[in-house]
């Protein structure tokens, strides 16, 4: 047992924290750290400025852009970047399909996609939910048939985050109606702009456009775009899943806002013309701040030890704990920024001009919006069955 | 970094698990332990002696064998799964703890070595009436100066109070500091009364009335540092022996889901039952994890991070005992609530061990009070 980091992991600690904290836009990191919402250049930015120091797509294949690094550091990687205020890179491209086309893809396919993907050339939407089919994904019912070298693509996507920004769109689509729901599926790229597909925003609680609605009529896409085998598309979907939920536990990026919160609580009195006793000095709020940050403690060390006690890369089963937790307490801190805003956090449609500090005017929003961490990634009651099923044999 | 346990370890683990694991793996022999004076199995304190488990926090030239907190840890978890009743916690590493802090090099061989070999039964008492988890005393009243000292107050409860040898005591002194004491079993003026608590364990009522009392370490000077240090080092063990008792509850409660049949099906057809199994493990592994860390930080000794990580612990384990104390019990039905049932005792010894050294909201209001000193917690360092 030992706490320290070896000194090769500090020193990359460090070379992670130098490059973040000096190379990124500063601009960039400024708005992550006002919680403001990025624009699509800025995301694009930030990964191609990742990208060209290797930093984009550490954990592919090291032939596609990949550094063969340990659990831990991917951990120390992923902690540093939200530490400084890195935006990580866009999930639908490193996480996601990029992976699936690494380890399922043709040589073709590789080639041609990779290296725009893990540069932000292409971005990738995703398309997985449909209205019937939420966390019972397997019962999608949007098809594809075969005619020729093409597949025909019907049906209707939802929840598609940033799909306004899409270029190419990954989609689970039902190849064969006949068989088990999960034997009938294959995993299809379809460039954005074939006809027939149309993109709707759908408004959300928070005021933004954040998500969207994609609906395919009579697409026609090439059949080269088919990845891995067809009707394989449930296992190629279920290998982009258990990586989405090892990445999902933000605890550096809550750790920081938690840390924020604390200078927010300072900025406001207690009593009218202040007095120097601020809502930091009340015992509930501190309490309440102190709870939260050993309960993040408790989640890091946590995630320390699945990274460390995880083989070859394939996600520990514990990590349902990480996606689990690590979403409730995202959530908890964004509720307590509400909280400490008070009726400052009412004035969400202020604009600068407002006198109103912009962390307490956006707090609610982010609040909002927040509610749908314990929902996508597969709910906190999907995590829950798997602890109770895999972990406890239940 | 690295959270294994490396071949030595593991090697106690096992001897550990093999010598009191065996001892109580039926738990009706727990049952009958605590059933009789002194609450626990002198034979196998004699053996745990032999295997050198009671001097393994103590330095070999006073008789222990030089390992550390994370041995120690390991010792606690393997109480804590079976429950062992030995006062290994409050006489080795709290009472001997106070002793390796503050005790003179004479006082620390002699103590500590006979304390290690099984011969004599250490107790810290400090708990006084009217206080709560104080690292100072104020009831007890030491006069005196050079070796001749008295002690005159009360203090309750104290852990194995009435059948210890030699009785470790803090008390206050002139200068309003608080002072350390040993007083031998049969001193004139102390009376000890001693019953046994809700979990089995035992405790007295220990009065002094102008008991002759030598100071440990130098005589008057103040030693609360010291007992704040054996305080936190309890404290972590604590966390350990809390974990091995959560696990065993995890691990039966998803036995009997699996196991116990209602409506012609097992219960682990219920949702609302597996769901709240889930949340079990959740709280277990976060609390693990900071009790796990927690014991690294104190082997690496600096006295600033280990106070901060000892609440630490303190805090996620409380709050996990609480929750999977009740929960085992709720998920078993009535099965639980037997004396005959261990499941129950399980959840009984954690409230205990919860209010021993200091529960969740003690530790919070410290670790509140210091909130604004920092911005965000770093646990490596």
């Amino acid at each position: 047992m030992q706490l320290e980091l070896s000194p090769e992991d500090a020193a990359f600690r460090d070379e992670m924290r130098t490059f973040f904290t000096t190379q990124v836009s500063q601009d960039i990191r400024d708005a992550v750290a006002e919680r403001r919402e990025l624009t699509k250049e800025q995301i694009v930015e930030s990964q191609q400025t990742l990208n060209a120091a290797g930093l984009a797509v550490p954990h592919w294949p090291e032939e596609w852009g990949g550094r063969g690094w340990t659990p831990l550091r991917r951990h120390i990687w992923h902690e540093e970047m939200q530490l400084a205020c890195v935006p990580p890179p866009l999930a639908f491209n490193a996480s996601m399909v990029g992976p699936v086309i690494a380890a399922f893809g043709t040589r073709e396919q590789k080639e041609r996609f990779l290296p725009k993907t893990a540069n932000l050339d292409i971005w990738w939407s995703q398309g997985f939910s449909e209205p019937e089919s939420g966390s019972d994904l397997a019962s999608l019912r949007t098809t594809a048939v075969r005619d020729g070298d093409e597949f025909v693509v019907n049906g209707q996507k939802t929840w598609t985050t940033l799909g306004q920004h899409g270029d190419w769109i990954f989609n689970l689509v039902r190849t064969d109606p006949e068989v088990k729901k999960q034997a009938g599926i294959s995993f299809l790229l379809i460039d954005m702009t074939t006809p027939g597909v149309t993109v709707r925003p759908i408004e959300l609680i928070d005021g933004g456009h954040e998500v969207n609605e994609v609906w395919f009529e009579d697409v026609r896409v090439p059949a080269e775009n088919l990845v891995g085998e067809l009707n394989k598309g449930w296992d190629y979907a279920k290998f982009l899943l258990g990586n989405e939920r090892v990445g999902v536990a933000p605890v550096g990026a809550t750790k920081r806002v938690l840390a924020q919160a604390k200078d927010y609580a300072r900025s406001v009195s207690q009593i009218p013309g202040g007095g120097g006793v601020t809502l930091l000095d009340d015992p509930l709020t501190a309490a309440r701040i102190a709870e939260l940050e050993n309960e993040l403690l408790a989640l890091e060390l946590t995630a320390l030890r699945v990274v460390a006690h995880s083989a070859d890369g394939k996600p520990h089963p514990a990590s349902s704990v990480l996606k689990l937790k690590g979403t409730e307490l995202q959530q908890a801190v964004s509720e307590l920024v509400v909280d400490l805003a008070g009726p400052a956090s009412l004035a969400s449609g202020a604009g600068d001009d407002s006198d109103l500090a912009g962390w307490a005017r956006r707090s609610t929003p982010v609040y909002l919006n927040l509610r749908k961490a314990s929902i996508y990634g597969g709910s906190n009651e999907v995590q829950r069955q798997i602890i109770s099923k895999t972990i406890l044999g239940l | 970094m690295d959270f294994t346990y490396d071949e030595e370890q593991l090697a106690l683990r096992d001897a550990v698990r093999g010598l009191v694991g065996r001892s109580y793996s039926d738990f009706e022999r727990r049952r009958r332990a605590v059933a009789e004076e002194p609450g626990f199995d002198e034979k196998l304190w004699t053996r745990l002696a032999e295997m050198g488990v009671l001097g393994l926090p103590f330095a070999e030239k006073n008789g222990g064998m030089g390992a550390g907190p994370v041995e120690v840890g390991i010792v606690a978890q393997e109480i804590g799964r079976v429950l062992a009743p030995e006062p290994f916690l409050t006489s080795v590493v709290l009472a001997g703890g106070v002793v390796a802090a503050a005790g003179t090099e004479e006082q620390r061989s002699e103590l500590l070595e006979a304390l290690a070999s099984g011969e004599s039964l250490l107790a810290f008492a400090h708990a006084e009436p009217g206080t709560r988890w104080s690292s100072a005393a104020s009831v007890v009243v030491a006069a005196g100066s050079g070796e001749a000292w008295t002690l005159t107050g009360v203090k309750e409860p104290v852990p194995h109070g009435a059948r210890a040898d030699q009785l470790v005591v803090s008390a206050l002194l002139e200068s309003g500091d608080t002072g350390l004491f040993l007083v031998a079993g049969d001193a004139d003026g102390l009376t000890r009364t001693g019953y046994s608590t809700y979990d089995g364990g035992r405790a007295a009522r220990v009065a002094f009335e102008t008991t002759p009392a030598v100071p440990l370490g130098e005589a008057g000077a103040d030693q609360g540092a010291a007992v704040s240090r054996a305080l936190e080092g309890a404290r972590v063990a604590a966390a350990n022996e809390a974990i091995g008792a959560m696990q065993f509850q995890l691990d039966a409660t998803s036995d009997y889901l699996k196991t116990r049949k209602q409506f012609g099906v097992p219960l682990k057809t219920f949702q609302a039952l597996t769901f709240r199994a889930a949340d079990m493990y959740v709280s277990l592994e976060l609390a693990t994890s900071v009790a796990v860390w927690a014991t690294m930080v104190l082997a690496s000794g600096n006295p600033e991070e280990v106070t901060d990580a000892a609440a630490r612990a303190g805090l996620q384990v409380s709050r996990a005992g609480r929750h999977i104390g009740q929960e085992a019990i709720q998920l078993h039905g009535g099965i639980a609530m037997t004396a005959e049932y261990s499941v129950g005792s399980y959840t009984s010894h954690l409230t205990a061990l919860d209010h021993l050294l200091g529960d969740g909201q003690f530790h919070l209001s410290a670790l509140a009070a210091v909130v604004g000193d920092h911005d965000e917690v770093d646990p490596l360092p």
